[in-house]
C-alpha cells in the first residue's frame, strides 16, 4: 500500500507490491519471447503484452467485487462452465475431431480454463456452507467428489490430460484444507503406489514406451524423449549465468521444441542460466506466498479456502510446468504462466490474481473498520 | 468409541495445521526445483553444453587437394586437372518446383543418373550438397552457369580430377581413384569426407597404397545449422591441408617408351639402376587408362577389359608369376662354381638327355660345351648334368639370393613373389621326396619355378654387381645398403663375361646395342607353359597364343662396368631371343641415344599399325562392335 497524498485513494489502496511483482515476471517473460522469436516483438512478444495489459486491467477491475459478490458467483460460474464443456464436447463430435474450444467470432473460449478458478470457488462454496459438524460425513465428501469429478472427466476426455490434472489437482487442495478426513487423500496415493507396478504390468507397449522414455528420455533421443532431451540440453548447457541474451542457440536454432510456449522456461534458462531460473521461481514463490496469506488472514471460511486454492492453482502451474521442463515430470502440456506465450494461461492466473486481490481488500476494509 | 462433535473451532485449527502441510510441501516442491536446476546447469553444465554444441554445429568437409606423383626428374605422373561439376544443395531448393528434369535436360543425363539424384535428395541433410555430374564438359557448365539465378538450389563449381598425363602406360603403376563404396566408408569408421560429391581415393595400386600421403587433411568449414538443416552462418573455417607429393624412382619418358616398345605383347619390362635399386620403369601392358577411371568407369569397358585375355587388369611386373626358364642359368652356374665345378669341364650335349626312364631335351645339339658356351648358347643338357652332380641343396640358396622368390617391400597391395624349389619345401608343400628330375627341371628355370619380371630384373643387377641391390620405387625411401653377396669375384667377372657373350655371340646376337663402346650383357630364356609334344617344339608361332612359350630375357649394360639392369617377360611372345631381347635392347637404348631409340620404336610401330593410342581406340572400336555396343563419339581436344 502506497500512502501519498498525491495519489488518488483507489490507486493507493491496490496491493502494489504484487502487482510490481507480476508485471516484472509478465515482463520478463515478454523479453524471453522476444529473444524466442529470433529478436523480434513479432509474432509473440507484442501481443502477449497486449493480452497482459488487458487481463492487468481486469484483474484490478475485479479487485474491487466483494467477497458476497464472488460467493454469489461461484455455483453459476460453475454450473456455466460445466455447460460449456459438454458444448465443446458435442461439437467435437460433431465435427468428428478433438476439440478445446468454442468459437465466439473474435475469440476462443477455452471454457477448460475458466473451470480452474471455478472449481476452486465452488469447492469453497460449498464446504462454506457445509457445517463444521458434518465435515467427516459422507456426505460432505460425495457432493464435492462429483462436482470435482464431472468437469475433470469431460476436460479428460477432450483430451487434455495437463488441464485435468490441474482441476483435480486445485479441487484436492480446497477438499484438503476444508478438513475432510485425512485417510481420503493418503488412501488413493496408497493404492496408486501399489497398482503402479501391476498397471505397468498390464500396459500396452506403447503406453509402456511413453513411461519409459518419461524415465529415462535419452533413450529415445530422436522421438519421444526428444522435448525433455532438448529442454534438458537448453537448461544445462545454460550454465550458472546462461549464454546471454539473444544469444540461446537451442532455441534460435529450433532444437528446442515449443520453445515459446510450454518450454519457454528451457528458453529462459538457457540465455540467463541458473539466476534467471532461480529469480523466476523466487518471484513466483512471491506471488503464491502473498496469496497464501491472503488465505490465512481471511475471516470467512470461503475467503480461506478460495484465496488458498487460486494459490494453489498458480502453483500447480508453476511446478507441474518446471517439473515437465527439467525431466521430472512427464511432458503433458501445461503452460508456465505469464512467460509461455497464449492468451489462456494469462488470463487463468489474471482472473486467480483478480480474486485474490479483492479478497484482500475486503480484509483490509474490515480490519479498519474492526 | 462417541464420536467428537467438531465445531467450528476445530475446523479453524485443521485449517491452520493444514496450511502449513501445503505451504511446506509448496516450500519443497520449489527446493526441489531449484535443486534440478543447480544439478542441470552446474553438475552436468559440461556435459549439456557439449550437447549443445554438437547441435549448433555442423562441419562441411572441405576436400583436400590430392597429392601429386612425379617421377625422378619431377615430371607429374598424377596430378590434378580443374573440371566442372554441378551439384544441388538441397535447402536452398524452392520447395514447389521440381528443377530436376530442367537440370537433366542441360547436362544431358541418363535416366539412371536422374533416379540417383532423386534417390539422393530424398536422403539428404538440407546443407549436404547432392552430386548431379562430374566432368562437365565447358559448354554444358556455361549453360548451367548462365541460367544459375533461374535455379535456386543448383550449384556449378570447378572441383578437380585426377590426370594421368601418361595415360594407360601407367596404369598398372599408379592404379586409379573412385568414389568410396560402402565397405570403404565402413572402414573408415563413417569418414564423412567420403561422402563429399567429387572425393576419390586410391583404388588400386599407387594411388591405394599412397593414399595416407596423397590424400592430406580434408578442412571444415563449421557452419551453424538450425534443427532442420537451414544453415544459419559459416563459423572460422579450418582449412585444408593438401596432399603430400610422393616422388617416384620411375623416369617416366623411359617407362612410357617401353610400355610404348612393348606394342600388343602381354608384357611386363622393369629397368632398374643398379647403384641404388631405382626402379627407373615397370611398365605392364596392355593396361587400362586410369583417366578412364576417374571419371567413372563405363560398364562396356570394364566388360572389354576384363575379358581380355592380356589381362589389363593385372600388374604383371608384380602380379604374374611365370617359370623363368633359361633365365635361371647364370644363376645356376654361379651356384655350379661356388660348389667347385671346374668351369673348362666339358659335357657332350647330344640334344637329349636320359633320368630313368624319362628323356629331357635340349633346343639343339650343342655337342662338347665349358661352363661358357652352355651359357652363351643355353644349352640345357649340361645344366642337366652339373646340377644332377651338386645337387638341389647347393643350387636352391644360390639362386635366392640373387633375387628369385624374394619379397620386395614395395607399396603395392596384390604381389605374388614366386617360388624356387628345394627339397625342404617339396616335402613341406607336396609331401614327397625331391627326385632327380626334380633338380633337372629346376636346373633350367621350369617345373616349380615361378618368378615376376621385378625378380628378373633384380637378379640382372645382383649378377651385375655381385651385391644386394633392392629394388625402391619411393625416392624418400633410404636406399638399402648394398651387402656383398657371398660369391667369388672371380666367378662373378666369369659369368658377366659369358653374359656379354650371350649378346655377342649367344642365343640374343641379334640384341646387340647399335652403340661404339656399350656393350649389353643378358641372359635369353623361353619357358615352357605347357608339355610339348613332338610336333610343336619349335613352333613358335603356333596358332594358339596361350599356348606359346614366354618369351623372357634379363641385361645389364654396360656389361663392363655395369649402370642399368633389364628384366623383361613377354607371355606367350615365343623365343626369348626373338621377342623379350630386342625390347630389352630398345629400352636400355633409350637410356644412352633417345634418337636412335625414338626411330627405333618408330619403326616398331609402323610395323604393328600405329601408335598405342591408335591401337587402343581402334581396338576398343573392334570390341565395341562385336559386342553389339554402339561406337563412342569422337574425343574432344
Amino acid at each position: 500500500m502506497i500512502t501519498s497524498a498525491i495519489i488518488p485513494r483507489p490507486l493507493a489502496r491496490l496491493p502494489w507490491r504484487l502487482i510490481f511483482l507480476i508485471a516484472a515476471i509478465a515482463t520478463f517473460g515478454l523479453i524471453v519471447l522476444y529473444s524466442a522469436a529470433g529478436g523480434s516483438a513479432q509474432p509473440w512478444a507484442v501481443k502477449q503484452g497486449i493480452v497482459f495489459l488487458f487481463f492487468l486491467g481486469v484483474a484490478i477491475a475485479m479487485s474491487w467485487m466483494s467477497e458476497a459478490t464472488i460467493k454469489s458467483i461461484a455455483f453459476p460460474l460453475y454450473g456455466v462452465t460445466v455447460v460449456m464443456l459438454v458444448g465443446v464436447e458435442a461439437l467435437g463430435f460433431v465435427s468428428k475431431g478433438a476439440q478445446r474450444w468454442l468459437d465466439l467470432g473474435p475469440i476462443r473460449l477455452q471454457p477448460s480454463e475458466f473451470m480452474k478458478p471455478a472449481i476452486v470457488l465452488t469447492l469453497a462454496r460449498f464446504y462454506e456452507l457445509v457445517p463444521a459438524a458434518e465435515i467427516r460425513r459422507w456426505r460432505a465428501i460425495w457432493p464435492a467428489a462429483v462436482l470435482l469429478g464431472v468437469p475433470a472427466f469431460l476436460i479428460l476426455v477432450q483430451p487434455d490430460l495437463g488441464t485435468c490434472i490441474m482441476v483435480l489437482l486445485c479441487g484436492v487442495t480446497v477438499m484438503f484444507l476444508a478438513g475432510l478426513p485425512m485417510w481420503i487423500f493418503i488412501a488413493p496415493l496408497a493404492a496408486g503406489a501399489v497398482a503402479a507396478p501391476i498397471v505397468y504390468n498390464m500396459m500396452h507397449g506403447y503406453q509402456r514406451k511413453r513411461i519409459d522414455v518419461f524415465l529415462d528420455p535419452e533413450s529415445d533421443p530422436l522421438g519421444a524423449g526428444y522435448h525433455i532431451a532438448q529442454s534438458k540440453i537448453a537448461i544445462g548447457s545454460g550454465g550458472i549465468w546462461g549464454k546471454g541474451f539473444l544469444h540461446g542457440s537451442q532455441s534460435h536454432l529450433d532444437y528446442l521444441p515449443e520453445g515459446h510456449t510450454d518450454f519457454v522456461f528451457a528458453t529462459m534458462a538457457e540465455e540467463w542460466g541458473l539466476v534467471g531460473g532461480v529469480l523466476l521461481i523466487l518471484s513466483f514463490a512471491a506471488v503464491i506466498r502473498w496469496g497464501m496469506k491472503v488465505s490465512s488472514n481471511s475471516k470467512t471460511r470461503f475467503g480461506q479456502l478460495t484465496a488458498a486454492g487460486l494459490s494453489a492453482t498458480i502453483f500447480f502451474y508453476v511446478a507441474i510446468n518446471l517439473m515437465m521442463v527439467t525431466g521430472l515430470a512427464p511432458v503433458v502440456g501445461v503452460p508456465l504462466p505469464l512467460v509461455s506465450f497464449g492468451g489462456s494461461a494469462v488470463m487463468t492466473v489474471m482472473l486467480c490474481i483478480g480474486l485474490l486481490m479483492a479478497l484482500e481488500r475486503q480484509q483490509r476494509s474490515v480490519s479498519t473498520l474492526a | 468409541m462417541k464420536p467428537i462433535r467438531i465445531t467450528s473451532t476445530h475446523q479453524s485449527i485443521t485449517f491452520s495445521r493444514r496450511m502449513l502441510l501445503l505451504g511446506g510441501a509448496q516450500a519443497a516442491v520449489g527446493g526441489l526445483l531449484i535443486g534440478r536446476l543447480g544439478w542441470l546447469a552446474i553438475a552436468q553444465n559440461e556435459k549439456y553444453q557439449l550437447l549443445s554444441e554438437s547441435n549448433r554445429v555442423q562441419l562441411i568437409p572441405v576436400p583436400p587437394r590430392r597429392g601429386w606423383l612425379i617421377d625422378r626428374f619431377g615430371k607429374p605422373i598424377a596430378i590434378n586437372r580443374a573440371s566442372f561439376r554441378v551439384d544441388i544443395i538441397p535447402q536452398q531448393l524452392e520447395k514447389d518446383r521440381d528443377i530436376v528434369p530442367e537440370v537433366a535436360r542441360l547436362l544431358d543425363l541418363e535416366p539412371d543418373d536422374v533416379d540417383r539424384i532423386r534417390h539422393e535428395l530424398a536422403q539428404s541433410r538440407g546443407f549436404q550438397p547432392v552430386s548431379v555430374a562430374d566432368n562437365v564438359p565447358y559448354d554444358q557448365y556455361a549453360a548451367i552457369t548462365v541460367r544459375l539465378p533461374d535455379l535456386p538450389g543448383v550449384a556449378a563449381s570447378q572441383g578437380f580430377t585426377r590426370f594421368y598425363p601418361g595415360g594407360s602406360a601407367v596404369g598398372q603403376l599408379v592404379g586409379y581413384v573412385g568414389a568410396a563404396n560402402a565397405t570403404e566408408y565402413e572402414k573408415e569408421n563413417k569418414n564423412p569426407l567420403l561422402l563429399v560429391p567429387g572425393v576419390k581415393i586410391g583404388k588400386e595400386g599407387l594411388e591405394k597404397a599412397l593414399e595416407g600421403t596423397l590424400r592430406g587433411q580434408p578442412g571444415g568449414q563449421r557452419v551453424e545449422v538450425t534443427a532442420r538443416g537451414r544453415l544459419v552462418k559459416e563459423l572460422d573455417p579450418k582449412p585444408d591441408i593438401s596432399g603430400g607429393t610422393v616422388q617416384l624412382t620411375i623416369d617416366s619418358d623411359l617407362h612410357q617408351y617401353a610400355a610404348r616398345r612393348i606394342g600388343d605383347q602381354s608384357c611386363s619390362i622393369v629397368v632398374l639402376d643398379v647403384s641404388n635399386g631405382d626402379i627407373l620403369a615397370m611398365p605392364s601392358m596392355p593396361s587400362f587408362d586410369p583417366n578412364n577411371f576417374s571419371d567413372g568407369i563405363s560398364q562396356a569397358e570394364w566388360k572389354m577389359l576384363s575379358q581380355d585375355d592380356h589381362l589389363p587388369l593385372v600388374d604383371k611386373s608384380l602380379e604374374s608369376l611365370y617359370p623363368s626358364g633359361s633365365t635361371i642359368k647364370p644363376s645356376m652356374a654361379m651356384a655350379l662354381l661356388n660348389a667347385g665345378i671346374d668351369r673348362k669341364q666339358r659335357v657332350n650335349c647330344t640334344g637329349a638327355f636320359q633320368l630313368g626312364n624319362h628323356t629331357f631335351h635340349c633346343d639343339k645339339r650343342h655337342g662338347p660345351l665349358d661352363m661358357d658356351g652352355a651359357v652363351v648358347h643355353s644349352c640345357d643338357v649340361y645344366f642337366y648334368t652339373m646340377c644332377l652332380r651338386v645337387g638341389a641343396e647347393k643350387l636352391s640358396p644360390m639362386v635366392r639370393s640373387m633375387g628369385f622368390g624374394e619379397k620386395f617391400d614395395l607399396p603395392f597391395d596384390h604381389q605374388r613373389y614366386g617360388t624356387i624349389p628345394d627339397p625342404e619345401w617339396m616335402m613341406r608343400k607336396y609331401h614327397r621326396e625331391w627326385q632327380g628330375y626334380d633338380t633337372v627341371n629346376m636346373s633350367i628355370g621350369q617345373g616349380m619355378v615361378l618368378i615376376n619380371p621385378m625378380q628378373l630384373a633384380v637378379m640382372a643387377s645382383r649378377l651385375a654387381t655381385g651385391k644386394r641391390v633392392v629394388p625402391r620405387l619411393l625416392k624418400n625411401k633410404p636406399v638399402t645398403p648394398q651387402t656383398q653377396l657371398a660369391v667369388d669375384q672371380d666367378h662373378l667377372d666369369f659369368i658377366r663375361l659369358a653374359m656379354a657373350g650371350v649378346v655377342d655371340h649367344g642365343t640374343a646376337a641379334a640384341a646387340k646395342l647399335p652403340l661404339d663402346g656399350i656393350q649389353m650383357a643378358g641372359k635369353t630364356g623361353t619357358a615352357q607353359t605347357h608339355n610339348l609334344s613332338a610336333g610343336e617344339r619349335g613352333n613358335y608361332t603356333a596358332a594358339n597364343w596361350k599356348l606359346r612359350d614366354h618369351s623372357l630375357f634379363m641385361a645389364f649394360v654396360p656389361f663392363n662396368n655395369p649402370r642399368y639392369a633389364c628384366g623383361a617377360i613377354v607371355e606367350h611372345g615365343g623365343f626369348g631371343a626373338a621377342v623379350a631381347a630386342p625390347l630389352v635392347r630398345d629400352t636400355l637404348l633409350y637410356l644412352y641415344d633417345k634418337q636412335k631409340a625414338l626411330v627405333a620404336l618408330d619403326t616398331f610401330e609402323q610395323s604393328i599399325g600405329g601408335t598405342l593410342d591408335e591401337r587402343v581406340a581402334r581396338k576398343t572400336a573392334a570390341w565395341r562392335q562385336a559386342n553389339g555396343f554402339p561406337p563412342l563419339p569422337a574425343k574432344q581436344a
